[in-house]
């Protein structure tokens, strides 16, 4: 396996699952299953263990392994010198599991319905472009930039809406973009994070073909899971482009005053996509768009930024759900973490957080006192 | 009996395993020991659910381990007669803090971090007593196994800021110990016969601390760390007494490393702290005193003479004034994962003699030497015998035990007492005990806990 030769070095201190000032225990896993096997330093172990023989493949060692929301809580707050791979070390561990066939029945259905239909949802490539109907955001042309939606802005019921809000923003902004519809295709992003590497390759592939057929030099993406993909992994494989997330394209304009914005009078407080966070470093844009609004109160969690808890998304589970739901579930964790606020909106700036947070409030049964909404649906009640 | 089925009915499906995975994991810790079975975990997550979970071990004679952070490397939470794993961290809650009579009341498996950050929240102006260990750890665990943080110079060890505890029995029953058990405060633990000294140094063995009440103590505004350094280890004992004899310090370290060159000293390492920026200068200045008067005391001249160290690496300065800091470095050094150390405490006066015997014993071994030792108020040291080693080298891990086995028998002949000890150091202590106090062991143990279920296998009379 890849990174066998450091994978023993995991004392099991723990940092890993701790947030930077210690105030609490931030790995989503061990938060929901408490037991040390949940834990980055327990995963580490027993993938060790596994190599070594001395752990058999089970339904709980991949319960255990798929669990994990690929947050990079670990990677920020491990002590040691490898700490930047002990994401990769998962996703290692992972594509051996795939390897050898031996992955959860979410995972393996996930990977096929993309392999066969180009997006999880076991739609056809048809319905990819729906969203945009009505809308007046157009087709790729010779535009400046390419909006990448991603399947879930394309294809889950959420996320069309903030496909709508982002795309019909950009377009009242005056930002040269225009979209793929039908022909787009998964960014691989959650097939990497599930350990299927050359499914991963190919659909990157795919993607740059297309992409530098068409003579894109730059993109926008709407999730920052496809921002991630792009921006990382998508260069070692000849893609390379200038990548930006929705909010870093749109602060500069909010704050430049060329969208007027009305008063929006409320407290707000803002979830940390992990993609766009930890794994790439943007805490200010999604913010410094929200101060601009007159009237916004923005409060932040006491677990922000760096150590923002994941909201159980990642990692594939969004799709797989294998971390599961319960009391401890990240998602309604992370409510009550907002609802300790005092706000009555989480801001969120990824469809998938959008959506996580937003079953865990129904759970919670805080409907009444919290509500969901993407930066650019904020935005766009803002303009009026 | 089906015991798995039973742990579920009190604890719950999600809170017990006997899965190979949480086994694997609980049958072993960081540090150099060999694994040994557990047969199941168990995590309760309130005083009745351990209750229950005690008095079912108790009929089926089935040993129980507790689990706090399970960081003393010295693998005393991994049973050693198979049997319950009991984590205890799910109960995690700072039941109270009480300001003006300076106590927190804590669940067994509230985490060092969890009681920093709530005290730094709630309670600014007051601290605990923080080992260098990870974070992670437990107050419980560490108060119950004699351990000290960093003011344990000033206020004592861990262990003797114990107000009090609630403890399961082995045979079942709840018990209340200090002056919670007569009255509403969880302030002292005396004038009463003092009752938690049958919880702490057992290593788990006469019953499971459910609740504890700690000391907090005030925390200054301003912390300085003040370094000196010589070449002459036969001055160590003399320094230190001369310096705890100005009673200011928060916290003493003595630390030496060979390599790189620039660490290959011996630093005395003065933590100071004060209310204001006078007081911390003030105390700077008497100990700058101490030690220049020590120089003169003593005719030092060259490498001998005690030098104070003015451009000290910063990382140094950062490794004393953090509170925790990161210690757990220290299994990286060899790129292997693994570290465990001897912690022998020590009367000051074998300091030498410790000092060079740990450096042979480090080079037999193939290992550069490294001391942290923390000076325990000038009556003792806790002087370590560090070894880090590479966790996939299984005859480095071997060497490892071999150069722990060696410190444990040098701790002894000098006479000092090997802390928190695994089983193999406690069987030294025991061979070597007035038979009539390992007998009174035996007996304690016996009349609180007739089946032998907690924790068997530690502090056990050689036959
Ligand atoms: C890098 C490093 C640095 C360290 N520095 C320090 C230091 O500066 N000071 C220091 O004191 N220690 C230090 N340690 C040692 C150790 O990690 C700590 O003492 C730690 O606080 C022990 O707590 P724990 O929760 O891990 O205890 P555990 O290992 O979980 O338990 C210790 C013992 O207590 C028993 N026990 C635990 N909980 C209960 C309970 N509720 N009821 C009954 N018995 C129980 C266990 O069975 C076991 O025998 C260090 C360790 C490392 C790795």
């Amino acid at each position: 396996m890849k990174y066998e030769d450091i994978i023993h070095r995991c004392f099991r201190c723990g940092y890993c699952k701790l947030t930077g000032d210690y105030s609490d225990f931030n790995c989503p896993p061990y938060r929901k299953f408490k037991f040390e096997t949940y834990s980055p330093g327990g995963r580490m172990w027993l993938i060790r263990g596994w190599l070594n023989g001395e752990i058999k493949e089970s339904e709980r060692f991949r319960e255990i392994l798929f669990s994990c929301t690929m947050c990079a809580n670990c990677v920020e707050h491990c002590v040691f010198t490898f700490s930047d791979d002990l994401v990769n070390i998962f996703i290692a561990a992972r594509e051996e599991m795939v390897n050898k066939g031996i992955v959860p029945p979410a995972v393996r259905d996930y990977l096929k319905n993309i392999h066969v239909n180009g997006n999880p949802y076991k739609e056809s490539a048809d319905e990819r472009g729906k969203w945009a109907d009505g809308t007046s955001v157009e087709a790729y042309g010779d535009q400046e930039y390419l909006f990448y939606v991603g399947c879930v802005g394309s294809y889950d019921e959420r996320g069309k809406k903030i496909a709508r809000a982002v795309g019909n923003l950009l377009t009242r902004a005056g930002v040269s973009m225009g979209i793929l519809g039908n022909a787009e295709c998964c960014d691989g992003n959650e097939v990497k994070a599930l350990g299927e590497a050359s499914l991963f390759n190919l659909l990157a592939e795919q993607n740059i073909v297309l992409f530098k057929k068409l003579g894109v030099k730059k993109i926008i993406t709407l999730d920052p899971h496809a921002f991630n993909a792009f921006k990382n992994d998508y260069p070692a494989l000849g893609g390379e482009f200038e990548v930006y997330h929705y909010t870093q394209i749109l602060s500069p304009l909010i704050q430049s005053g060329k969208m007027p914005l009305t008063e929006y009078n409320l407290g707000i407080t803002y979830h940390d996509p992990c993609y766009l966070g930890r794994h790439n470093g943007e805490y200010d844009a999604p913010r410094a768009i929200l101060k601009t609004i007159p009237g916004v109160r923005l409060i932040e969690m006491e677990q922000n930024r760096e150590n923002a808890f994941c909201c159980g998304g990642g990692g594939g589970n969004f799709f797989t759900d294998i971390l599961g739901g319960g009391e401890d579930s990240p998602g309604r964790i992370r409510v009550r973490q907002a609802l300790d606020t005092g706000a009555r909106i989480i801001a969120v700036s990824c469809p998938q957080c959008a959506k996580m947070l937003e079953d865990a409030i129904k759970v919670e049964e805080q409907e009444d006192k919290l509500k969901v909404m993407d930066v650019a649906e904020i935005v766009s009640n803002a303009m009026g | 009996m089906d015991i798995y089925r039973s742990l579920i009915n009190i604890v719950g499906r999600d809170s017990v395993s006997n899965s190979q995975e949480e086994l694997f994991i609980y049958s072993r810790d960081s540090g150099a020991q060999r694994p040994r079975r557990a047969d199941y975990v168990v995590m309760p997550g309130t005083v009745k659910e351990v209750q229950d979970v005690v008095i079912l071990a108790n009929k089926e004679k089935i040993p129980i381990t507790p689990l706090g952070g399970g960081f003393t490397l010295s693998a005393l939470v991994v049973p050693n007669k198979g049997g319950i794993v009991m984590d205890m961290k799910r109960m995690d809650r700072v039941i109270e803090v009480n300001e003006i009579n300076r106590y927190a009341l804590v669940e067994a498996g509230v985490s060092q971090a969890k009681l920093k950050s709530y005290l730094e929240k709630n309670h600014p102006r007051l601290q605990h007593s923080t080992p260098e260990a990870p974070p992670t750890v437990t107050v419980v665990g560490n108060a119950l196994i004699q351990g000290h943080g960093h003011i344990s110079s000033r206020y004592g060890i861990n262990s003797d800021m114990i107000n009090g505890m609630e403890v399961v029995l082995p045979t079942g029953e709840v018990c209340r110990i200090g002056s919670s058990s007569v009255g509403p405060y969880w302030f002292t633990r005396g004038p009463l016969p003092d009752l938690p000294g049958l919880f702490i140094g057992w290593f788990g063995t006469t019953g499971v601390v459910t609740k504890l009440s700690m000391k907090l103590y005030p925390r200054p505004g301003y912390r300085e760390l003040l370094t000196f350094s010589t070449d002459n280890i036969d001055l160590i004992p003399d320094a230190i007494f001369e310096v705890t004899q100005v009673d200011l310090l928060e916290d003493f370290f003595l630390i030496n490393q060979e390599k790189p060159d620039w660490m290959n000293h011996v630093f005395f390492c003065l933590i100071l702290s004060g209310h204001t920026k006078e007081e911390l200068e003030l105390k700077k200045n008497i100990y700058k005193k101490v030690f220049l008067e020590f120089n003169t005391l003593k005719g030092s001249r060259g490498a001998d003479k005690m030098k104070l160290v003015e451009d000290l690496h910063p990382a140094l300065r950062k490794r004393f004034l953090d509170v925790p800091p990161v210690a757990a470095l220290a299994a990286d050094f060899r790129k292997g994962g693994g570290f465990e150390y001897t912690g022998t405490i020590l009367p000051i006066d074998k300091i030498p003699e410790a000092w060079r015997k740990g450096i042979e014993i480090a080079h037999k071994h193939g290992m550069i030497c490294s001391y942290v030792h923390q000076i325990l108020g000038g009556h003792s040291i806790m002087f370590a015998f560090n070894y880090s080693f590479n966790r996939a080298d299984e005859k480095d891990v071997e060497r490892t035990r071999k150069a722990l086995e060696e410190s444990n028998r040098l701790t002894f002949e000098l006479g000092g007492m090997v802390w928190k000890g695994e089983v193999g150091a406690q069987r030294l202590a025991m061979a070597r005990m007035d038979p009539n106090t390992a007998e009174l062991i035996k007996k304690v143990k016996k009349s609180l806990d007739p089946n032998g279920i907690m924790n068997p296998g530690n502090w056990e009379v050689v036959k």
